[in-house]
């Protein structure tokens, strides 16, 4: 996939990957799983909330729900909080719902010099672009899996 | 004068009247902090986009440095500057303030050492009394440009840097005395293959090497003639490798003249990754710090060799990888 590369950066590439600090993959899975864990237990406690005082039931209160941590997220965002949680916690807020809704507020934020229609609506999905065009296709491809599956008497 | 394969010799006298520095607040909190001329409290510089402060800040930094001279920017007879933005729109922005006969160039963060260089080598066969030269970039701007909005909550892997906000600008004349231009070793371009955009320490490192040992080799003397021989942003990582890539060349690098401008600008407490990078990170340790330590005869030699990674947004989505390059400019008391 990437370019072929000669003999000497064939070295080059194991001489300065000897010399350089390594992610911390273990450390950043504990901590990823700590924050993502804390995340969707919040999620939990809100939609126990809407179900318990606002008379929403289990399948209703998923978009209160999913609305509130959304807020948050775009609130933290815009205060300059989020990446710094971010930048500890990893994959802990960027997989929740809590990620989406920063890529969509953190590039909404930075292209408002632009002008709202093309640098903010231009701009808006940049980054969660392709988490939409790959969800969108994917479900698409499972669906007509499960269409064929069914059609064969599944 | 033409010395060896890349390097000049500036025999006729070429030397740094003034100079200036501006930066952001996080460089403002940083051990160097007493050397930068103007010190802004937020990176937006009360303007309406991170694109305008940068402007800000280089226009700044230029005006400083023609005041400092007791000249008026009518007496300045060449600007050349370059920055990270496309089309290089903040030196472009800052020339027409200015309003001069302007040279806008691009080598990324190696900016400065290119610029000075040139104006060097204009200067030397010319009668050109006044030339400035300058670059600047904004933490925001690049990061804007280069990687993903401000606030977007990606994890940053160990080997990044951190673009430096800042500008610096220096006036070279004949007629003065002060810190001498002495030589310039103009960088090749070295590829070895790193395409990744948050290791760039490891992208310019071979840069480095090759043009130190170019140096060296071109200049006939040895590391220890100079007090300081500073990289511009390799930062922790690419430091090392090009430490120990001169190493394995036969050239070793004293640990007490060999730095970098990257590792110098921030503290420890301050969370950056690798280091500090960006046009303005060599531009304002050099004319800030090092300029300050010459003045008050604390060091007398220095060399600088300024680092850059020639990519774009666009050559590393399409698999390519980074090019660095490396310019490297002497000054002695």
């Amino acid at each position: 996939m990437g370019k072929k590369l000669t003999p000497e950066q064939e070295n080059y590439k194991d001489f300065s990957k000897k010399r350089e600090p390594k992610r911390p993959v273990f450390k950043n899975c504990i901590k990823a799983f700590i924050v993502g864990g804390l995340i969707c237990v919040l999620g939990q406690f809100f939609q126990t909330i809407y179900i318990k005082y606002f008379g929403f039931t289990e399948k209703t209160a998923a978009s209160p729900t999913s609305a509130t941590l959304i807020i948050i997220s775009v609130l933290l965002t815009g205060l300059g909080v989020y990446d710094k949680i971010a930048q500890w916690a990893g994959a802990g807020t960027a997989v929740p719902i809590t990620g989406f809704a920063n890529t969509m507020a953190s590039a909404a934020i930075e292209h408002r010099s632009e002008g709202y229609v093309l640098g903010v609506g231009g701009n808006m999905f940049k980054i969660s672009g392709p988490v939409i065009v790959f969800g969108v296709f994917s479900a698409f491809i499972i669906s007509i899996i499960k269409l064929v599956f069914n059609l064969f008497g599944g | 004068m033409v010395k060896g394969k890349q390097s000049f010799i500036f025999d006729a006298g070429v030397h740094i009247l003034s100079a200036s520095t501006v930066v952001g607040p996080f460089e403002g909190k940083g051990p160097l902090s007493d050397d930068f001329d103007i010190i802004h409290d937020d990176i937006w510089m009360n303007q309406g986009s991170f694109e305008k402060a940068e402007k800000i800040m280089l226009e700044e930094a230029a005006l400083k440095t023609i005041e400092k001279a007791g000249i008026k920017k009518e007496d300045i007879n060449l600007f050349i500057s370059g920055d990270l933005l496309s089309q290089i729109i903040s030196s472009n922005f800052a020339a027409r303030t200015i309003g001069s006969p302007y040279i806008g160039i691009y080598s990324a963060c190696s900016g400065s050492m290119e610029s000075l260089l040139l104006a060097a080598l204009i200067m030397e066969g010319n009668d050109i009394p006044y030339i400035l030269t300058g670059t600047s970039s904004h933490n925001a701007s690049a990061e804007k440009q280069f990687r993903y909005p401000t606030e977007y909550g990606s994890q940053k892997p160990p080997t990044a840097q951190w673009t430096v906000t800042g500008a610096g600008t220096c006036l070279l004349t004949k007629m003065f005395q002060g810190p001498k231009v002495v030589s310039a070793t103009i960088g090749k371009i070295v590829d070895m293959g790193i395409s990744d955009p948050f290791n760039m320490g490891s992208a310019m490192a071979p840069a480095a090497a090759d043009t130190i040992y170019t140096h060296f080799q071109d200049m006939g003397i040895t590391p220890d003639y100079y007090d300081i021989i500073a990289t511009g942003d390799l930062g922790n990582v690419g430091h090392k490798i090009c430490k120990d890539l001169l190493k394995d060349k036969g050239l070793e690098m004293p640990e007490h003249i060999f730095t970098d401008c990257g590792i110098l600008i921030y503290g420890d407490n301050q969370k950056v990754q690798a280091g500090g990078s960006g046009c303005a990170c060599s531009a304002v340790v050099t004319f800030g710090h090092f300029l300050n330590r010459m003045k008050r005869n604390e060091i007398s030699k220095i060399l600088i060799v300024a680092t850059g990674a020639l990519h774009s947004p666009l050559s590393y989505q399409q698999k390519e990888s980074i090019p660095g390059i490396a310019h490297g400019v002497s000054i002695e008391m």
